[in-house]
């Protein structure tokens, strides 16, 4: 024990050092030290097994308690679906599981290989970045992730924060954002004795699908275990849509709606005798689809076609966060290939056949310094590489050099939380051709604070006010024609004030229930939008927007004991939101495009034995598809629209090993609508899904 | 126990009903109507058909109507006229014509030529043509060009012109000609037809192809400039054409050609983005985008056709050229010399048509549909 003890006393003392080296480094942005540091941390002292497999264990505990009072505690608010809530919801990917969070409007073109992206309390697609296992996916070239390509096969959790996330500690990216969508894969869990874990699954039903999925866990050792997941997708996407005015009346297919996927994904997890972890990851996603266009009269069908390369290699190293100093370091590399095949736009070539490949360099360093038991600061710094290339006339060849630097403090008493950050932005664009958009830098700052007013832990007040803005993505600087070098960021400033209150209630039939409810008030300002230069087909992207956004969510969640063994989980979320165009003195009385003032969900789950039954409904308010006055909102009105969905699940065991069988019905009432204009979604459609676990 | 479980249904219950604000039932798009101007029935040309565009894949191209006589102005009349039509105009308008008793509209997206009657919009037939343009006419036919020739065929990028009889209404004869073909303009047997190639940048097309009508064969190209679009011909056997240029370092000019000699005549060192020929007067607006200015630059131009010479005149005159934002149309009414330049704004949201007295002051203005383009007139 006491030579344990000692050498636990050494490892500390020996991290500490190097912690000291890297705050002194980090200061002088000397960013290749991260590398150093990981150097020197790979030496591990052995250490008992028992010890390790305690903390093992403690660290789980802790997750545990703490995520479950994050959407409590957190200034800022915060979204949560994990673990079995996820499998639960009938969503196939991401973007359908974001649909029961509130302040967010999923762009759905339809479809299994349709592009979804999300909108989070209006400020734009472009304002929400998407982590995955703590790295931001990325897109400089459009600077949209599209959320249909993360399936939930091997999730285990989704998290929507909208400002940051409700800490200091984490990489500069993190405060880089309006919103946030963490997206966290399963982490391999063993218990005692355990070996290994594999889970094979399958799904079909509409659209022609077949999906099946394999995932393996495998512990190496105490210390080490490793992750194989990996999927195929096939689908037809075909569909039934319906148009009608009340006298025509006109239902067809949709076509070149077909999708083949493939995903594969390895990972270790290692966890060294000090309690201090790292992870390395592969991913590797391909696939090819038909994109289906607009349903416009006329044209329903199209011929265009895309093919998608996505690869990238993370790996992170995280010191144990118990300690005075905790150091936190991330690095990744990303390669991504897209070609678009027009073959209706014929060139002296032949079809219009682009190709673009994007490179993606990522380090990050975060340190952590409790100065008092009450008082943290941390400092984070990443660099980012990115660079496009493409096979576009008057293609600049753009690269960009990006330095964040962020600098924040937390203030933690008994009954107040207080967060500030300052977040550095340094950017640099070259271009091998005609003119780059040259230097950025910008100093943005967050203020968070968590308020427990009474001597009841159940009430919380909370309020953030947050300031970040977009870069232009090499899209709106360089694409040809497009392209313009003179854009300057664009602002989004927010301010939120809301309440939570919590409450777990002993021998009643409600055993828990949780609000959140949270006014904002948020301004995007120097939005960048296309405005046609010489004529239709002559666009040029522009600095002109102001938009003043509005609202109010709530958020409900109750968990029943209804006797005789069912358990039920009920939740309600509702959204209003005001979003309002006011560039020009023209003041526009309707909500800006495609943000409804009222959207709302609501869901059901009950547990019996071995069965699950689902429920639940997603209802969007009236939008408009364009700006609109008195005049002309009666030519961009869009029809609310609202689906059942229900599912029902049976688990049982086959040869001692888990199997569970789901059926999902979606869009119960067979109702016909559109997200995004001239885009039908599907009709009634039907899922199976089947899990085999060993 | 029961207070909580009745409470869980209540809260679903009024949630179900608040939220389900019911749909509404399917409906015709509506027209709409507005008075612009006091009734003139004097006035010799009955009115004017209004196409506007609509933005890409917003299936939103809307035709209006503006009464000379009456004053009245009618906004989105084809769903009105042709409840029938699935998703209604479609996407895209790209010219009208109005030739005989008939109508002729082109939609680019939707590949078609919607032939209405010229009184009442109501569809007489649908003639589909894959990516069609624009259209003209000549003794009892018309023409429509379209920049695909074969649809799926990588090796043939050039584009067609399709003839059309006017009483049976079908594609009677096709041509290949350049590659994107835009405007066309006939004088005499010949027609001419503006190449642009603007689909393959920097090798763009810089013809004119020369169409014999009787025998519907290309006989010649005539080279211009890069990227021609406008073709309009004046009395005396000339046309004036425009070519867009690179967008970067070649600049938008005016040709006039002579079509005895099919040969360049003359070039305007003016940038010009469209035009329409009256009498002797050639009305034309520029827009380009300014770079340092981060805005467009815009200017209006009168030119003699019979002299070929720039005029000091303006058609606007009294400052009402600073409300429009992007001029995207442009027309001469024969009889009274007004003229129509029509506004598309910000495209996505409804644009204004302006009609000015020959002396350049505003007479009237009014919303139209999404990004107003094109005219017609009816008598």
């Amino acid at each position: 024990m006491k030579l344990n003890a000692l050498s636990t006393l050494l490892q500390r003392k020996r991290l500490s050092r190097i912690q000291n080296l890297y705050f002194t480094l980090l200061v002088s942005m000397a960013l290749c030290c991260p590398f150093a540091v990981f150097a020197q941390t790979d030496t591990t002292v052995p250490q008992s097994k028992a010890d390790t497999a305690k903390i093992l264990q403690l660290r789980q505990v802790n997750i545990a308690t703490v995520r479950a009072g994050i959407r409590h505690t957190s200034a800022t608010p915060v979204q949560v679906l994990r673990g079995a809530e996820l499998t639960r919801l009938n969503s196939f990917s991401v973007a359908d599981a974001l649909r029961f969070f509130s302040g967010v409007q999923l762009k759905d073109y339809g479809g299994i290989g349709g592009l979804k992206t999300v909108n989070v309390r209006s400020l734009g697609s472009m304002h929400t970045a998407v982590f995955y296992d703590g790295v931001q996916l990325g897109n400089v070239q459009n600077g949209q992730v599209d959320l249909s390509r993360f399936s939930l096969d091997n999730l285990e959790e989704i998290a929507l924060y909208n400002g940051q996330r409700s800490q200091i500690y984490q990489p500069a990216k993190a405060f880089s954002a309006a919103s946030s969508i963490y997206i966290r894969s399963a982490r391999p869990e063993f218990k005692p004795g355990e070996q290994r874990h594999i889970r094979a699954g399958l799904k079909t039903g509409s659209f022609g699908l077949i999906n099946p999925s394999l995932r393996w866990q495998e512990k190496i050792s105490e210390h080490l275990s490793a992750t194989l997941s990996s999927e195929w997708l096939h689908a037809d996407g075909r569909y039934k849509f319906r148009y009608t005015n009340g006298v025509y009346d006109t239902t067809a297919r949709r076509s070149n709606t077909d999708i083949t996927s493939m995903r594969l994904e390895a990972g270790l997890n290692g966890l060294m005798t000090d309690s201090s972890s790292w992870f390395v990851k592969g991913y590797q996603y391909h696939s090819q689809r038909g994109l289906p266009g607009a349903v416009v009269a006329n044209k329903f069908d199209y011929t265009q076609r895309q093919w998608d390369r996505n690869t990238f290699v993370q790996a992170g190293y995280q010191t144990n966060d118990k300690g005075r100093y905790s150091l936190m370091v991330n690095a990744k590399y990303a390669h991504d290939y897209l070609r678009y095949l027009d073959p209706e736009y014929i060139t002296t070539s032949g079809f219009l056949d682009n190709r673009f490949k994007q490179d993606e360099l990522y380090i990050s360093a975060a340190g952590r310094l409790h100065l008092l038991p009450v008082w943290d600061i941390a400092l984070s710094t990443d660099y980012q590489l990115n660079k496009l290339d493409a096979n576009l006339y008057r293609f600049p060849f753009p690269t960009r050099h990006t330095i964040l630097t962020a600098l924040a403090s937390e203030l933690k008493l008994k009954r107040f939380n207080l967060q500030a950050s300052l977040l550095g932005s340094f950017i640099r664009d070259e271009v091998r051709e005609y003119t780059s958009a040259g230097n950025k830098h910008e100093f943005t700052p967050a203020v968070l604070a968590s308020w427990q007013p009474f001597d009841t832990e159940d009430l919380r007040v909370r309020a953030f006010y947050k300031s970040i803005f977009r870069m232009p993505t090499f899209n709106d600087l360089y694409y040809t024609f497009i392209g313009n070098t003179l854009l300057r960021p664009e602002y989004t400033t927010q301010y939120n004030f809301g309440l939570t209150y919590h409450h777990t209630f002993l021998h009643q039939s409600l055993v828990s229930l949780s609000v959140q409810t949270d006014a904002y008030y948020n301004r995007v300002k120097d939005k960048i939008v296309a405005v046609p230069s010489q004529n239709l087909y002559r666009w040029t992207m522009y600095n002109i927007g102001v938009v003043g956004i509005k609202g109010l969510e709530t958020n409900i969640q109750t968990v029943w004991n209804a006797g005789n063994g069912i358990g039920i989980q009920a939740g309600v979320n509702y959204t209003y939101q005001q979003a309002r165009d006011i560039t020009s003195m023209e003041r526009y009385k309707y909500n800006i495009p495609y943000i409804p003032m009222h959207s709302a969900s609501l869901t059901l789950g009950a547990d019996y034995k071995h069965f699950e039954f689902n429920y639940s409904y997603i209802y969007t308010g009236e939008r408009y598809n364009q700006l609109s006055t008195d005049q002309n909102q009666v030519y961009n009105y869009m029809q609310p629209w609202y689906t059942h969905d229900v599912s029902a699940g049976y688990n049982f065991l086959l040869n001692k090993q888990q199997l569970k069988f789901q059926l999902e019905i979606n869009n119960l009432l067979n109702q016909d609508r559109e997200i995004i204009a001239s885009f039908p979604m599907p009709r009634r459609f039907y899922r199976l899904k089947l899990q085999y676990t060993i | 126990m029961k207070k909580h479980t009745s409470l869980l249904f209540c809260i679903l219950i009024v949630f179900c009903i608040v939220v389900s604000s019911c749909r509404k039932d399917p409906s015709v798009i509506p027209s709409q109507e507005e008075l612009v101007f006091p009734p003139n029935p004097s006035s010799t040309l009955k009115g004017m058909y209004i196409l506007n565009e609509g933005n890409m894949n917003m299936n939103k191209a809307s035709l209006d109507l503006i009464d000379f006589r009456t004053g009245k102005y009618q906004r989105n009349i084809y769903n009105q006229a042709n409840p029938e039509v699935t998703r209604g105009l479609g996407d895209v308008g790209n010219d009208i014509l109005v030739y005989g008793s008939k109508l002729y509209v082109i939609v680019n997206v939707s590949n078609k030529l919607e032939v209405l009657d010229a009184k009442t919009a109501k569809r007489i037939k649908q003639i589909d043509i894959v990516n069609c343009r624009y259209i003209t006419f000549s003794e009892g036919k018309v023409y429509v060009s379209a920049y695909l020739g074969k649809v799926g065929d990588a090796s043939a990028p050039q584009g067609i012109v399709a003839q059309i009889d006017t009483a049976s209404l079908t594609i009677e004869k096709r041509v290949d000609v350049g590659r994107q073909p835009e405007e066309m303009a006939i004088v005499g047997q010949k027609l001419y037809v503006a190449n642009s190639g603007g689909y393959s940048p920097p090798d763009y097309e810089r013809t004119l192809s020369v169409i014999d009508l009787p025998s519907f064969k290309e006989i010649k190209r005539i080279d211009v400039a890069i990227n021609l679009n406008r073709v309009k011909a004046d009395r005396y056997g000339d046309l004036y054409v425009t070519s867009r240029g690179d967008y970067y370092d070649i600049p938008s000019r005016l040709f006039v050609i002579d079509t005895q000699k099919d040969a360049v005549k003359k070039v305007f060192d003016i940038a010009a983005s469209n035009l329409w020929i009256d009498d002797d007067i050639a009305y034309l607006y520029a827009t380009s985008w300014s770079y340092p200015l981060q805005k467009n630059t815009i200017s209006y131009t009168m030119i003699n056709v019979k002299d070929e010479t720039v005029l000091d005149r303006k058609f606007i005159t009294d400052g009402t050229e600073k409300e429009i934002v992007v001029p995207y149309g442009i027309k001469v009414n024969p009889h009274t010399k007004e003229v129509y330049v029509s506004d598309a704004r910000d495209y996505v949201t409804p644009g204004k048509l302006y009609c000015f007295d020959p002396a350049g002051n505003k007479k009237w203005s009014v919303t139209t549909g999404d990004i107003p383009a094109h005219f017609a007139f009816i008598n």
